[in-house]
Order: C-alpha cells, then structure tokens, then sequence
C-alpha cells in the first residue's frame, strides 16, 4: 500500500548513514589490523597477518584476553545468580507493589556508570567506607588491602552495575508465560519445585540468554572500571587497546585486538540469537 | 504453585525469598546512598561515620566554572544526539516495518549492533574513520558517535509502537484520498508521538552519561562524564559526590517524567524501559 517513493524515502537515509558511520568503519578498523606503524612512527600501508601473529604469540595477550573472560564470565554468573531469583520473585509471587519494585530495580541504571564506579572506589579502598566501618565496629584492627586494586573489585562493580541489565530481560520473559501452564502443571499435581524447573525455567531462558550475553559482552569489553578499581593485577584486554591507541603508539596493532574483540561479540551475539529462537520454538 | 503467603502469615519459603530480595535492594542502594552522604561530609569522601555535616561541596561546586562548562557541552551533545537519533532511527523504523529490501537482516542487526558492543569498538572505529578522512576531534565528532550508536534506541521504540498500529486505519485514510503526506502526519505520527517522546528522553540521558565512546572523540572540550574522569585521576573530593548527587536527582525527575508518560499512554504506547537493549523479533 506504500508508494515507492515513501519507502525510498524511509529506507535511503538510514541506510546510507548506516554504511558511512558503521560499516566504513568497522572495515577501516579491518583495513588497518593489517598495516603496520614504521621506526618514525607514520602509517604503513603494507599489507601481512604480522599483527594477528603477535596477538598468538606473545604471552602478555594471551593471559589479558583470558583473565578479561575470566571477569566477563563471573560478572556474568553473578549478575545471573542474583537477579533471576528477584525476577522470579516479582513476576510470580508479588500482586502489591509489583511496580514499584520494578521501578526500584530499574533506578540504578539511571545512577551514571562513572559515579556508581567511583563510588564502590570510595567504599572499598583502605581509607574507604567498608574498612572504616569495619575498624570502628571493631571487626577488623587493620584496613583489608585486597578489597580494591584488584579483579575482585572489578568484579563487584560490573556486577552491580549489570544486576539491573540481566533482570530487564529475565523479568520480561517471565511474564510472557502463560498463567494458566502454572495453573495446569498445578492442577496435575506437580509440586511447586517441580514446576518450577520444569516451566518456569525452560520458558525463561530465551531471557536467560539476552541478559546473560548483554551483561558478558559489555563487562569483557571495559576499560574504565579496570583503570579506575583493577590496579596492576586487573588490567583488561581494552586497557591494552587504550594503551596502543595512546601513548604507545601502535593503531594497527589495536585494531587487530579491537577487531577480534568485534568479532568475538558479534559470534556471540549470533550464538544467543540462534539459542533464543530454539528456546522460543520447544 | 505453592503460595508463598499462607493465610496465617509468611511460609519459610516466603521469608527467605523476603530477606534475600531485601539484601539484594540493599547492595544496590549502597553505592547510591554513600555517594548522596558523603557529599555532605565535612572529612572527605571515605572514613566512618561520616561527621561535620555541610554544605561546603555544594557551595564549591556552584563556582566550579570548569564543572558547568563541561555540563553545558554535555547537554549540547545530547541535545543533537537525540535530532539524530531520532532523524534517522524514526525512518529507520518506517523501513523495518513497512518495507522489504535485501540485506533488511543485516541492516536491522547493524542498526542494533552499536547497543550491545563494547563503547570502545564503537569509538576507536570512528575515531580512525575521523583520522583517515581528517576530521579534527571535537564536540562534533562526540555528537556523531553519540549519534550514530543510539539510532537504535529510536528504531525500538518506535518500531514497537508502529506494530501496534492498525495498518487499515492507514488505508482509510488513503482510500479517502489523503495523500502520503498527511496520512503520515494525521494518523501516523501522532501514533509515534508517545514512543518517540519516550525515545527522546531514553537518548538524551544515556547520552549524557556516555563516557566509552566520548573519551576517544573528544577534542579539546570536555562534557561532564570526560571532566569527572579527569578530576578522579588526580585525587578525588566530595564535590564530586556532589555533582553526582545533583545528576542522579535529576535522573530521577526524567524516569518519573518518562514514568508519567507511560502511565499515561499505556494501551497506545508501552514500550519496556530499556527494551532497546533486546533485538527486535
């Protein structure tokens, strides 16, 4: 029912937007993975895997590409572990308030990711809230030095900040299960555990997955949490890329990294889509 | 299901779940409540209990020139990012939605992709593109990072609201001999209106708070994310607590705003908040 002309004009300017401001750069970002910077420091255009080969090959990549994982993935569990019970909570066993708790899950991500970083800063260093608190309670008689500069306070900070990022979807799939399976599964005399893990769970993993791929993908790819509260034993495989981009000098050898990076997000990103889908078909 | 409220009070099921939600509420109120103390605290931004309840910070923030130039850039940059976001992510939806064209997948999960991927491939991307075609870093570049990353948020929203839009009210209009033009303007965008608004404000914060992708587009001015990161490296004061005090409130008036907008628009447009960050079906 739409004439050509109102799609041309509908289609055209995105897309073309779309190749200038994504694509172009994605591929430049591929383009210079290949090329090299000389002694002087100008752009070579020469074209080799000399830089793929030293991402194999030098430990430093290897234990950074890994140890980002490593954080990436217990953000993901625990961000996980901990919103689906709340979840679970509210879309099945809360009538009152129901929405305003809702809201109250939702208000931390209003609260800018800088300042939240900053804050657990403030709570966990040696002068910080916690050891303070614990020294003036008498708990402790000397500042815990591990709380931050370390992965552990990568960790606590990314998941806080992801808690809210794996609810949304796991609270959203929930309540698209229907209520009369539940009522079913009842009257069929299936426990409440049973139910639980034979519905509830099946049903809401296609928000299992969203969540779970939203809170490992962008917690593998920061930076600025790792500056601000990792220390030496908590660099990040982007603190690498930030590094090359800046005083060290070597834009090609960061784009390779970057464009790994894009390529890991973007199997996961399709690896999640194809689970959600046979999740949503059985 | 078992009830987890029996007629005679809670079930231990019950009050387990209970105390965990609460503790769970708990930790994350925690970062939110000691930023919003400490502001006031007269002995620097740590130490328990905090004591010598002020003002002070406040009062050294209100003349911290550097502060609300970086707060004035920042609102200029959320300001264009929503015009772009919106000029091309409402077209955007248009297209999703109403017309086929090959390679349309590919598009709608590029379109999404800048949501989802590390701030850092997005920047450096752009940045590079910025350097080979020798465009020198500035507010205008922030802009288009911001830009081009947040289209995403328009084409949800707006895509959600135009599924709900019955396509015959559409024909009507057009079988009664309106032309494109103002059956898009009479029945289309006040359809979008609600979603669009809700867009709007959706991008302009998440814009304002964006650090990732600014902090490799910057040029010589700072917005406000950019400008507390830079303090934070050189020592931190409580009038940084303060300053974050003041966004997060006004954080909150937008949520309650958008809240409203919800409350009142529910059956025409109700978008999740942040359905933005689940691809489209």
């Amino acid at each position: 029912m739409f004439s050509r002309a109102y799609k041309i004009w509908v289609t055209v300017p995105p897309l073309v937007w779309v190749a200038a401001f994504l694509v172009l750069p994605y591929t430049l970002m591929f383009a210079y993975s290949f090329w090299s910077v000389s002694a002087v420091g100008s752009l070579r255009h020469a074209w080799n895997f000399a830089n793929y080969g030293r991402l194999l090959g030098h430990e430093v990549y290897r234990q950074t590409l890994l140890r980002s994982a490593w954080i990436a993935a217990r953000v993901m569990l625990f961000a996980l572990l901990l919103a689906y019970p709340l979840a679970y909570l509210l879309s099945f066993h809360t009538r009152k308030g129901k929405d305003l708790l809702y809201q109250l899950v939702i208000i931390p991500l209003w609260v800018s990711y800088l300042v939240r970083a900053y804050a657990w800063k403030t709570i966990l260093g040696t002068d910080g809230v916690l050891n303070t608190s614990l020294q003036y309670l008498h708990l402790t008689t000397h500042p815990l030095h591990f709380l931050l500069y370390s992965p552990f306070a990568i960790v606590l900070t990314l998941t806080h900040i992801y808690i809210p990022f794996t609810f949304l979807p796991v609270y959203a799939a929930m309540e698209h299960i229907p209520r009369n399976l539940i009522e079913a599964s009842h009257d069929l005399g299936a426990s409440a555990l049973q139910t639980f893990w034979r519905i509830i769970v099946p049903l809401s993993m296609p928000g299992v997955v969203a969540g779970a791929t939203f809170a490992f993908v962008l917690s593998f790819g920061d930076f600025l949490a790792p500056l601000l509260l990792g220390g030496p034993s908590g660099v990040m495989i982007s603190n690498i890329v930030v590094s090359l981009f800046g005083a060290a000098y070597n834009w090609p050898l960061g784009a390779a990294i970057s464009f790994c990076m894009l390529a890991l997000v973007i199997a996961l990103l399709w690896l999640s889509e194809r689970l959600e889908k046979r999740w949503a078909r059985s | 299901m078992g009830p987890l409220m029996k007629k005679n009070g809670w079930s231990r099921g019950g009050i387990v779940m209970a105390v965990y939600a609460a503790l769970l509420f708990a930790f994350l109120y925690l970062p939110v409540l000691v930023l919003v103390v400490y502001s006031c605290n007269g002995e620097g931004v740590a130490g328990f209990p905090p004591h010598n309840f002020t003002l002070h910070w406040y009062g050294l923030l209100f003349q911290d020139d550097a502060i609300w130039r970086a707060v004035g850039n920042s609102i200029v940059v959320a300001l264009a990012s929503v015009l772009i976001g919106l000029a091309l992510g409402i077209p955007a939806a248009l297209a999703l939605d109403r017309t086929s064209f090959p390679g349309k997948g590919a598009f709608r999960r590029l379109v999404l992709l800048p949501l989802v991927l590390p701030g850092i491939i997005t920047g450096l991307s752009l940045l590079m593109l910025f350097r080979e075609v020798d465009v020198k870093l500035s507010l205008a570049t922030v802009i288009l990072g911001h830009g081009t990353a947040l289209i995403s948020v328009a084409t949800t929203e707006v895509f959600a609201s135009l599924q709900r839009l019955e396509r015959a009210q559409e024909e009507a209009s057009l079988d009664l001999g309106a032309n494109y033009w103002q059956t898009f303007w009479r029945i289309t965008f006040p359809h979008m209106r609600l979603s669009i608004i809700a867009a709007a404000l959706l991008i302009f914060t998440l814009s304002l708070d964006e650090i990732a992708v600014s902090f490799f587009l910057i040029g010589r001015e700072n917005t406000l994310p950019l400008e507390i990161w830079g303090r934070l490296r050189r020592g931190i004061t409580p009038e940084i607590n303060a300053v974050s005090t003041i966004i997060f409130v006004f954080s909150l008036l937008a949520i309650l705003a958008w809240y409203r907008l919800r409350l009142a628009g529910k059956g025409e447009s109700s978008a999740e908040p942040l359905q933005a960050a689940e691809p489209l079906p």
